[in-house]
């Protein structure tokens, strides 16, 4: 790629990120038949903008980035997604959010995390999409289009906290596989659907019902078309609670095609994988449900606790269902470096999986020392809740600010890393971010 | 002189000829492959600290540049076995999925097995002990105990102009 085509790009971007988002990627198109980036329209312009269009031409659309993009400093080489994403992974997809980069109160669809374990679907045609409801509890097999949704039940709309039950994984001694994401595996937004037990109910549920799991329409990485991708689900009560959702928007626009376009579920409090995206099935089971990674070692951890390094036997696993309570510092971004005189405003996000967060507390002495935040009222259950405290430096020098947040349930986020499990889930240990006082 | 040895002698150097060419092509079809692999350019492995500080962030066009002991394109450090790695790990998912992991080679044979079990990825062969050495080699776990410090050289320090 010419390096002053490159520069033109960041030029654009630094201008106007969100005008530069728009012109390159075409997301202002017609809400009923756009397909998001994959627009031909918008392919062209970044094409030009790139001065290479056969390379994008031929890997874009099959929801892949030449590794050679990925790996460079260009902005956006995630369709959809804003300059700033860090990308773990290409192939498939996955990407986190900078935690200096979720201090919007709600988190944009162009900085929501991506976590994708096949590719997403294609030529997703919105007038033909179905939701069929079936499974050995329910009282008939029922299929819904999108339009039948939206008019026959009532909408919603709740702030609901997603994050991947392996957000925080890269910290784990001994490593654990997978993506190794630090903070960045998280965000809240605004979502719009109708509720899953409406849904169910309409289609009637037997008394000996225990899981409802989902699948969904991306396709597996080795190609093989009848291989399912992930198909995960929740406890029938968590299924039946007033914020579990069926839900076509997000932050009052469509669910980017990254996240789920143009049907997923929305669990909070629970790891993001039980939450499936582009929705097409869901079974009512009289059982644990048995998809691919809902069974052996998947978003499981050992029943007991072990010793780090510890191999656990699959029958010891036992599926993860509420996520911890954890929070971010999201204001300053790490590396502030201040005059001794001014106080520093800091500012980040709560969540847990308990009714809400009690109490947001900070450290600049390495935990001797605790100092109560500010924390917001949450809009409802499972949405995050911004904090903010004003800190003063008492010399100059090297500081961390440290943050913990503790539920109404009194569960606190630990300094240390929580339990070690073999696959690096759940880790809620307390961000940190640096500072030079001079 | 008649013309009879002429002809013969020129016979006998044509068989002696095919002969040398028969004898040379069933050598060469014998050890030949082992010939070329000597006279290759061997991969040179490289340091945990090298790499690390490398990254792989550099955006080049060729397929197969190599920066600092790193594969360019994919990220993996470019070292023995890398070729039978790459054609094997790539051909599914990214190579990020090798280089942001790091495990011991009863981890990485862990690793392979579960993607034979749940993800369809074939039986390995001979090419299986080649993987888990370069795996086992390059990217090892590295002890960061219970909590790791800030990595403070990796910090992007920036003024924050404030209010007095």
């Amino acid at each position: 790629m010419p390096d002053k085509k490159v520069t033109g790009l960041h030029e654009l971007y630094a201008q106007d990120p969100v005008e530069a988002d728009k012109q390159l990627w075409g997301r202002t198109s017609d809400p009923v038949t756009r397909r998001g980036f994959l627009q031909k329209s918008a392919l062209t312009a970044l094409s030009m903008a790139l001065g290479s269009q056969m390379v994008f031409a031929e890997h874009f659309p099959a929801g892949m980035i030449p590794a050679g993009l990925a790996n460079s400093d260009l902005p956006f080489s995630l369709p959809g997604k804003r300059a700033g994403l860090v990308v773990l992974n290409d192939k498939p997809i996955n990407a986190e959010t900078p935690p200096h980069l979720l201090d919007d109160e709600l988190t944009p669809n162009d900085l929501f995390f991506v976590r994708n374990n096949g590719i997403p679907p294609q030529d997703i045609d919105v007038s033909s999409w179905t939701l069929t409801i079936e499974g050995e509890s329910a009282q008939q097999k029922k299929t819904y289009s999108l339009a039948e949704l939206k008019s026959t039940f009532e909408n919603v709309t709740y702030n609901l906290t997603l994050e991947c039950g392996g957000n925080g994984r890269s910290e784990f001694n001994p490593p654990a596989k997978g993506n190794q994401w630090s903070t960045g595996a998280v965000g809240c937004a605004a979502w719009t659907g109708v509720r899953l037990r409406d849904v169910l109910q309409d289609a009637g549920v037997k008394s000996d019902a225990v899981y409802v799991a989902y699948y969904g329409k991306d396709t597996h990485l080795s190609g093989e078309a009848d291989k399912v991708v992930i198909s995960r689900g929740v406890p029938i009560k968590k299924a039946m609670e007033e914020e579990s959702l069926i839900a076509w928007a997000m932050n009052g626009q469509d669910i980017p095609l990254l996240n789920g376009y143009p049907l997923r579920l929305v669990f909070g409090g629970f790891p993001a994988s039980c939450s499936g995206k582009w929705l097409s099935k869901i079974v009512i089971r009289d059982r644990v449900h048995d998809g691919p990674k809902m069974t052996g070692q998947s978003y499981r951890v050992p029943c007991k606790p072990v010793a780090p390094g510890t191999k656990v036997p699959d029958d010891e696993m036992c599926i993860i269902e509420k996520m911890p309570v954890k929070s971010l510092i999201t204001y300053p971004k790490t590396g502030a470096m201040i005059k001794r005189a001014a106080r520093l405003p800091i500012r980040g996000k709560a969540w847990t999986s308990a009714a809400r967060i009690k109490t947001v507390e900070y450290s600049i002495d390495f935990g001797s020392s605790w100092n109560p935040c500010n924390v917001k009222v949450p809009t409802n259950r499972y949405g995050w809740q911004g904090f903010f405290a004003s800190v003063s430096f008492p010399k100059t020098g090297y500081y961390e600010v440290w943050v913990r947040a503790t539920d109404i349930k009194g569960n606190a986020q630990p300094m240390l890393l929580p339990g070690w499990n073999p696959r690096g889930y759940l880790n809620n240990a307390c961000h940190r971010i640096a500072v030079k006082v001079s | 002189m008649s013309v009879r040895p002429n002809l013969l002698g020129a016979l006998l150097a044509i068989l002696n000829l095919a002969l040398i060419i028969f004898v040379g092509a069933f050598l060469y079809l014998l050890f030949g492959d082992n010939l070329v692999e000597t006279y290759r350019n061997q991969p040179v492995p490289m340091d945990q600290a090298t790499y690390r500080s490398a990254g792989g962030r550099n955006s080049v066009d060729a397929e197969e540049e190599i920066v600092n002991g790193i594969h360019v394109q994919s990220g993996l450090i470019y070292a023995e076995g890398f070729d039978i790695v790459r054609g094997n790990c790539t051909a599914c998912h990214s190579a990020k999925l090798v280089t942001q992991n790091r495990a011991t080679r009863e981890g990485w044979t862990d690793m392979i097995r579960w993607m034979q079990a749940k993800q369809g990825l074939w039986d390995l062969g001979k090419n299986e002990s080649v993987i888990l050495d370069y795996l086992a080699t390059n990217y090892a776990p590295e002890d960061i105990g219970r909590r790791a410090n800030i990595n403070v050289e990796e910090i992007e320090w920036y003024l924050l102009d404030l209010e007095e």
